[in-house]
């Protein structure tokens, strides 16, 4: 029996499949235009189309960009060409359908789908990460209490406008700083002498070319990691808004939730408009208000994604209570494996706001010795007062 | 070309491409786009550019990306010295400036580095920019107009457009997220460690010389060794280095001599870590289990 899914025998050709396939891709947070479109067509007529697992290769060449889109083409592909042979109705959906996708959380859209004649089968928003939640439903409801909550349900707009504000000024303050020493540098702002002198011995003591020296920017990258397990349940509204700011703040900044898994929000919270950047991380964050596992999420962190976007001039802010379910030395020991990156941790944690608070919890307690600085935070005037000290890091 | 012709070609130079690497490659050079190649160190993503340029009989023209790169070593430079000399040698010929200027400012002046020269051969060559992450995102720039256009553009000579349009090969470590507009425009692949049946292959084609047995407790050994937790984990590259290694001291068995099964692990770890995370017993047991 044949995978392959079935086209109604109204629909266009296979133009307009591999048009439809585009706006498959792109209904899942491919970034793909029109060229993408014709690339792909013009791919196609390279290899033997007919061919399932030739034309997937091609098109994975074609449409990915980087790891995570190519590990994620192979369910997106299924789901549009290989559909058991289902009959699929509309090639190319609708694009007001489309918008309605992306604001909604991806289990209305399945409900919404199911009996209609659109893209019936197509995966829920956010693919590879979502869907594990989503679809390993046995599994998933004995465990999490609340599988998925709403985060727009807790952040309002003017929340992430206040929130940006502060977000700012703390990237400024983290991010503003500047070499004692001067470089050489193309566009510098004094000139080098010892350099252009060395560079004239070659043209027989003229001075033919004048080098320039700058003073280079020591920026500090940041990268956010906020605990959403259900005992922080009650701060998130402030961290989600401060994620959500400092995201739109600065570009260079990174995002991640952490509960019993630890997702990136990064390009979720890139979105322009604030609250469905809101909307699509609350996609992600399937198992929000769960338990917490910060060992776990911190290691996988250090292990996977600090390989890549943490080094010596980053700054690790960390949102979270410490209340762990794991071990605390695998708490530990993940700190003390980022710390090898040689970023600075900054741990933000909204007990020590209490007056008799004491780091008493185990995890916290394994944490301490590897953090550069360890602040109360619980409210968004607390995060702002944060900004003199952060800056002295 | 199909992509299973040109699979089994590289395989003839001794690289065992997968799948899907030989069909992006195949459109890479059928679609006349750039093709990006990410994964980690050590699975062979630059050694594809070296077999490519073999199976197509062409020139291998590098460019090595690191900090600061710019635009006088990776695109033209004028030759200054040489510029210098003519100047003072003409103005005892008594030449007039015009003549001059126009003599130093032309083509023979110009050196060519490895992105000038990539569109400049006769034959289409294979121009493999290597670890371009490494490279500012100011560079990126350069290579924008040169990956689309495949033309240079020299204030003083004008605009040089390609004679050939070389098969461009980007590979990137990922130790800097590249810019969406280089990524657009390339078409992408990660290249993963191989799988057990691929990486035998590899092993044979390079060592022709290895036993059978022997060949697949290497094998095991390597993909269990990358199962553990270490800081850096084994390539291609080290695997190879790994057999060499083991051939040179003339061993037939892995579990035979954990004293020399150690010794050789030094070719396999490369960090101080990793080195002591890898006990004589922990790399017993893993020979064992690959046995």
């Amino acid at each position: 029996m044949s995978r392959v899914t079935k086209f109604a025998a109204r629909d266009p050709g296979p133009a307009a499949r591999v048009a439809g396939f585009i706006a498959h891709l792109r209904d899942n947070g491919l970034r793909l235009g029109v060229a993408e479109a014709e690339l792909a067509m013009a791919a196609l007529s390279h290899v033997h189309s007919l061919d399932p697992d030739e034309s997937r290769r091609a098109l994975r060449a074609v449409c990915t960009g980087c790891k995570e889109e190519a590990e994620r083409f192979d369910d997106l592909f299924n789901s549009y060409w290989m559909d058991m042979g289902r009959v699929r109705q509309k090639v190319v959906p609708s694009p007001s359908a489309n918008m309605a996708d992306n604001v909604h959380s991806s289990r209305d859209a399945k409900g919404q789908d199911a009996g209609s004649a659109g893209s019936a089968t197509a995966p829920d928003g956010e693919g590879g990460e979502a869907d594990a939640g989503g679809t390993g439903k046995l599994i998933a409801t004995l465990q999490s209490t609340k599988a998925r909550k709403d985060l727009r349900d807790l952040v309002r707009p003017e929340e992430i406008a206040e929130a940006e504000e502060i977000a700012r000024r703390i990237g400024a303050a983290l991010r503003d700083s500047r070499s004692r020493r001067r470089i050489a540098a193309r566009r510098g702002d004094r000139l080098h002498f010892r350099k252009t002198i060395r560079a004239s011995l070659a043209s027989g003591g003229e001075p033919l070319r004048l080098l320039r020296k700058k003073r280079p920017d020591r920026s500090r990258r940041i990268t956010a990691l906020c605990d959403v397990s259900g005992s922080m349940t009650v701060y998130s509204r402030v961290f989600l808004a401060f994620l959500a700011g400092l995201m739109r703040a600065d570009t260079s900044a990174d995002a991640y939730l952490f509960h019993t898994r630890l997702v990136r929000i990064t390009e979720a919270l890139r979105d322009k408009d604030a609250l469905r950047a809101i909307g699509r991380m609350s996609l992600m964050a399937d198992g929000f208000g769960g338990g917490s596992k910060i060992g776990p999420s911190l290691m996988r962190f250090a292990e996977t994604y600090a390989r890549r976007f943490v080094d010596g001039r980053s700054v690790v802010l960390i949102l979270s209570d410490g209340y762990d379910t794991e071990a605390p030395e695998l708490c530990a020991a993940a700190l003390a494996k980022l710390r090898k990156r040689g970023c600075k941790i900054i741990w933000l944690n909204p007990l020590k706001g209490w007056t008799d608070y004491a780091p008493v919890a185990a995890g916290m307690a394994a944490a301490l010795p590897h953090l550069d600085a360890f602040k109360p935070a619980n409210t968004l005037a607390d995060l702002a007062a944060l900004e003199r000290e952060l800056a002295a890091l | 070309m199909t992509w299973t012709d040109l699979k089994s070609a590289l395989a003839g130079r001794g690289y065992v491409a997968s799948d899907d690497l030989a069909v992006a490659l195949q459109l890479a050079l059928s679609l006349g786009r750039p093709l990006l190649l990410e994964g980690a160190a050590g699975t062979g993503k630059t050694e594809i550019a070296r077999c490519l340029a073999a199976v197509q009989d062409t020139r291998l023209i590098r460019l090595q990306c690191y900090e600061g790169l710019d635009a006088a070593q990776a695109i033209y430079e004028w030759n200054y010295q040489r510029q210098l000399l003519t100047i003072r040698a003409a103005a005892e010929d008594g030449e007039t400036g015009k003549q001059v200027e126009a003599r130093i400012f032309s083509r023979d002046f110009l050196l060519e580095r490895p992105l000038l020269a990539a569109i400049t051969q006769d034959t289409a060559p294979v121009l493999l920019i290597d670890e371009v992450d490494r490279a500012d995102e100011e560079f990126e720039a350069y290579l924008l107009e040169i990956l689309s256009d495949y033309q240079v553009s020299i204030p003083e000579l004008g605009t040089i457009h390609a004679t050939t349009k070389p098969t461009v090969i980007l590979t990137s470590n990922g130790t800097r997220d590249l810019s969406d507009a280089l990524r657009r425009r390339c078409l992408y692949t990660y290249v993963n460690y191989p799988d057990r049946a691929t990486e035998l292959a590899i092993l044979k084609a390079r060592c022709p010389g290895v036993e059978a047995r022997l060949a697949n407790q290497i094998i095991g050994f390597v993909q269990k060794l990358r199962e553990e937790d270490l800081e850096k984990t084994p390539g291609v590259a080290e695997m190879l280095d790994f057999a060499a290694a083991l051939m040179g001291l003339g061993i037939a068995d892995l579990t035979e001599d954990p004293a020399t099964l150690q010794s050789t692990l030094t070719t396999l770890l490369k960090t101080q870590s990793d080195q002591a995370q890898i006990t004589p017993e922990v790399a017993g047991r893993i020979a064992g289990r690959a046995a």
